[in-house]
């Protein structure tokens, strides 16, 4: 593939820079590191999830809860606050999961088991929740893919132009890597360089219109203060009601953009990189959330587990850590997957088809030793999960008893080590706690 | 001993009575902003005006952390300008304002709280949801 790449690229650039101006190879290649930096710092940044409760907590919010209902033998209806924030009346949810009432444009992700806060949606070719904290890179990402795309798209266009200037047409689109027959790599590669010429052209054809669509789309949404998940429901449209208005706009769309863009950042409240002490009954304050993000950025776009880890007693010391919010350095693994679905292009473009079946169950022998762990899953979570369920049973032990992020860690190496840890012995508690899993949805 | 009151002696030697937690106020927006009412089991242990007074401190304190001015506009494009790499060096405006949150935490709880047998923690150990406050058995009734 890389030879492909470089086959196929090199003779481009080449030519262009003769052409033209070396300037647009170069301004090529810095484009898309932007873009794959950007790229790697949405996936691995904290969305800005919110820990769950702490036992005493969740106890009060109970108590309070029970007053104000009248307690009563069945279990009350969903539990809802409501609080009128610039005019606007808001109603505040109470999560299950986190058992806490949810911040206002809060919500929780069912794929990565985490309230987040600011919630924009779930991003399966970034493999990550898009939230608070990492929306700005998640802009920049596709504000910079697009114009990577219209980039390329123009200069391949050009480059089969300047060509058939020279040749006629066809023959340009034949003999685009016109050097091939001359160099050590053969037939093949040059008929392959042609068919990746062409398929680029096609494939940034329909890129753009997604990419820039997506683009545009969000400018949209930062313009007017919304997130995704408000627009779809319509929250704040007037055709909700007459006085229905975005309570959280700063009125103008230069103070909205600069808010989202340029507003401060936040640190994150949850402990990504601590070690889960085996057999601590209670959390010590700073180790209040234990995450694990998902190893890989496209594998885990459902298992995106950044889920605060309270206590955790198992002997299996698995911890897949993310990188750190830099995005600089990745552990091992990561950068391994990070190779598959955002390989199959040129210049690392996420397609579609690609990374749909990256969504798929094919990295369930990856996820399985993440179950290595015991069920002294405090957390009833009964939230639904939706389309997990569907077609990844082996989500469920792990979605529905633990939270998959709960991975114990004996070892500070921990991080690196791959998923060998499945121990076959846990497997009944496992099967049990799945079925258990699958009870609690149904009732829900 | 007794009349040193650390914190530490006191979460050695006495019981916690009782947590109290203080919930978020969102009438602002999503603005970090905690309820100042003044809850009922603090009644007996401490004043009314000195607790409004630390929370609402507190509170100050978290609207300076995320106010939208040139400050933050410009640190926020100076980083995005350095590919967030400058941060590597400095701290965020937020973390800052945290540490001196912390600061102020500290101290109310060495001068005031503890005195008292309460025991402020910080709200950032909770995920900025609650302020918890911690009232310990009060040792006098036992003596």
């Amino acid at each position: 593939m890389k030879w492909d790449l470089a086959a196929f690229a090199q003779p481009l650039c080449q030519f262009l820079a003769l052409e033209l101006t070396p300037a647009i190879p170069v301004i090529g290649g810095v484009l898309f590191l932007f873009v794959l930096g950007t790229l790697l710092r949405t996936s691995f940044s904290d969305p800005g999830v919110l820990p769950r409760a702490t036992p005493d907590e969740a106890a009060d919010l109970e108590r309070q809860i029970d007053v104000a209902n009248g307690s009563t033998g069945y279990r009350p209806p969903p539990r809802t606050k409501e609080v009128v924030i610039n005019g606007q009346t808001v109603k505040l949810k109470y999560c299950f999961t986190c058992k806490i009432f949810r911040p206002p444009r809060a919500s929780h992700c069912s794929l990565c088991d985490n309230c987040v806060e600011r919630f924009d949606h779930h991003c399966p070719w970034v493999g990550n929740c898009v939230g608070r904290r990492n929306y700005r890179f998640f802009y920049m990402f596709i504000l910079s893919l697009s114009f990577l795309t219209i980039f390329i798209f123009a200069f391949v266009i050009t480059h089969i132009i300047l060509r058939s200037h020279q040749h006629g047409f066809l023959k340009a689109l034949k003999e685009s890597p016109a050097r091939y027959p001359f160099t050590k790599i053969g037939l093949s590669a040059f008929i392959a360089a042609t068919a990746l010429t062409n398929s680029t052209v096609v494939v940034c054809f329909f890129s753009i219109w997604s990419i820039v669509g997506l683009s545009g789309f969000h400018t949209y949404l930062i313009g007017s203060n919304q997130t995704t998940n408000e627009d779809i429901k319509g929250s704040w449209s007037s055709k909700r009601g007459k006085d229905n208005h975005n309570p959280y706009s700063h009125g103008n769309i230069f103070t909205n953009c600069c808010a989202a863009l340029c507003g401060p950042l936040p640190p994150s409240l949850i402990d990504r990189r601590g070690f889960i002490q085996s057999g601590t009954p209670q959390l010590a304050p700073p180790t209040n959330g234990i995450t694990m993000y998902g190893a890989t950025q496209s594998q885990q776009s459902h298992m995106a587990a950044t889920i605060p880890l309270l206590q955790q007693q198992s002997s299996e010391p698995v911890i897949l850590t993310t990188s750190p919010e830099n995005g600089v350095s990745l552990p091992g693994r990561n950068s391994l997957t990070l190779s598959g679905p955002c390989s199959s292009l040129p210049f690392g473009q996420p397609t579609p088809p690609t990374s749909t079946p990256s969504l798929s169950c094919h990295e369930a022998t990856d996820m399985l030793p993440i179950h290595g762990h015991s069920h002294t899953h405090t957390h009833n979570h009964s939230h639904p999960l939706q389309e997990p369920v569907a077609h990844h049973h082996y989500l469920t032990p792990e979605e529905v008893p633990s939270p998959p992020g709960m991975l114990p860690c004996g070892s500070p190496h921990s991080h690196t080590m791959q998923a060998g840890f499945y121990n076959p012995a846990s497997q009944d508690s496992l099967h049990e706690d799945s079925v258990r899993g699958l009870v609690k949805l149904s009732s829900v | 001993m007794a009349e040193t009151h650390s914190l530490q002696d006191m979460r050695q030697q006495a019981a916690v009575a009782a947590k109290v937690f203080l919930q978020r106020d969102y009438t602002i927006g999503t603005v970090c902003q905690f309820q100042t009412k003044f809850p009922s089991e603090l009644e007996t242990r401490i004043d009314k005006q000195q607790f409004e007074e630390t929370v609402r401190t507190l509170n100050n304190l978290y609207a300076e952390a995320e106010k939208l001015g040139s400050q933050s506009y410009i640190e926020g494009c100076l980083a995005c300008l350095t590919a967030y790499t400058v941060f590597l060096c400095m701290e965020t405006h937020y973390e800052k304002v945290l540490k001196k949150i912390a600061k102020y935490i500290q101290e109310q709880n060495d001068k005031i709280y503890a005195p008292r047998g309460l025991l402020l923690t910080d709200p950032i150990e909770r995920g900025l949801r609650v302020i918890e406050v911690t009232i310990f058995e009060d040792r006098s009734l036992t003596r």
